[in-house]
């Protein structure tokens, strides 16, 4: 098994438990961490191949960067939603969150 | 090198696995945490250091501040354990995530890669310089989405009406 392989089938790994935890935890913040364990195998697979892949060139490192910066900001907003979504509601299962009116 | 590169994956990937399945959300926040240990420690094993810590000040610094406070600020009354999922959502969740899991599976093994020579670690200087040269307005966009992301947190995240401190 080769390098590239092997760190193919970790992002692979690691986006398919971020897909249960998106799919079948009800859970608000287990859905936002279940995204983000999805942008890090996406991440992962950045590296993968600018390391062993052909080609060579830097882009694949600069792009996690911003991927990384870009997460960050996606867990900040998340997490207020969450906390927006459990003061109107009292609770932070999806399902219960299915009115767009306030 | 493949073997301590399958050992880190496993590093990784247990407490991932282990993080969805708990119940108590807690526990799940702090394996999270391993998890993204263990993925930093794979990106330092594979060769980009910088990646590897920035990953770590993010993640394990931030981010998982973030969580921990979001679980601590939406915890349910009395019960700390979640209700378990149904069992319908479960079977659905699990039919859609063992397709997608066989279709990246078979991708991933049925495919020749090319076996190429790994690209030499980037210097740290090199990268500061492709940030500040080719990369330059991207970077300042990234600034730019940091910065209205975290006041638009703020702004959903405060009350209505702070002035008359009572909730919404």
């Amino acid at each position: 098994m080769s390098p590239l392989h092997l760190c193919l089938a970790l992002s692979a790994a690691l986006f398919c438990t971020g897909l249960v935890a998106v799919l079948v935890r009800g859970n608000a913040i287990l859905v936002l961490l279940g995204v983000e364990l999805m942008l890090n195998a996406a991440n992962l697979n950045f590296i993968a191949f600018w390391r062993f892949g052909p080609g060579g060139g830097e882009a694949g490192l600069v792009f996690v960067l911003f991927s990384i910066a870009v997460a960050a900001a996606e867990a900040a907003v998340g997490m207020a939603l969450v906390i927006a979504v459990h003061r109107h509601l009292r609770t932070i299962r999806v399902a219960a969150a299915n009115r767009l009116k306030g | 090198m493949t073997l301590l590169l399958a050992i880190l994956a496993l590093v990784c990937l247990v407490p991932a696995v282990a993080a969805v399945l708990v119940r108590n959300l807690i526990h799940s926040a702090l394996l999270f945490v391993l998890a993204w240990l263990g993925l930093a420690a794979f990106y330092l094993a594979v060769g980009a250091e910088f990646i590897a810590f920035a990953h770590a000040l993010v993640y394990v610094g931030g981010v998982s501040m973030v969580v921990l406070f979001a679980v601590l600020l939406t915890r349910p009354g009395r019960e700390s354990a979640l209700p378990a999922p149904s069992a319908q959502r479960a079977l659905g969740g699990l039919v859609a995530v063992s397709l997608v899991a066989s279709m990246l599976g078979s991708s991933i093994f049925w495919t020749r890669l090319p076996s190429v020579e790994p690209t030499p670690p980037v210097p740290l200087r090199r990268l500061g310089e492709l940030l500040a040269g080719p990369y330059l307005v991207a970077l300042l966009l990234v600034g730019l989405i940091l910065t209205v992301a975290l006041i638009g947190g703020l702004l959903l995240a405060a009350p209505r009406r702070p002035s008359e401190g009572g909730d919404a």
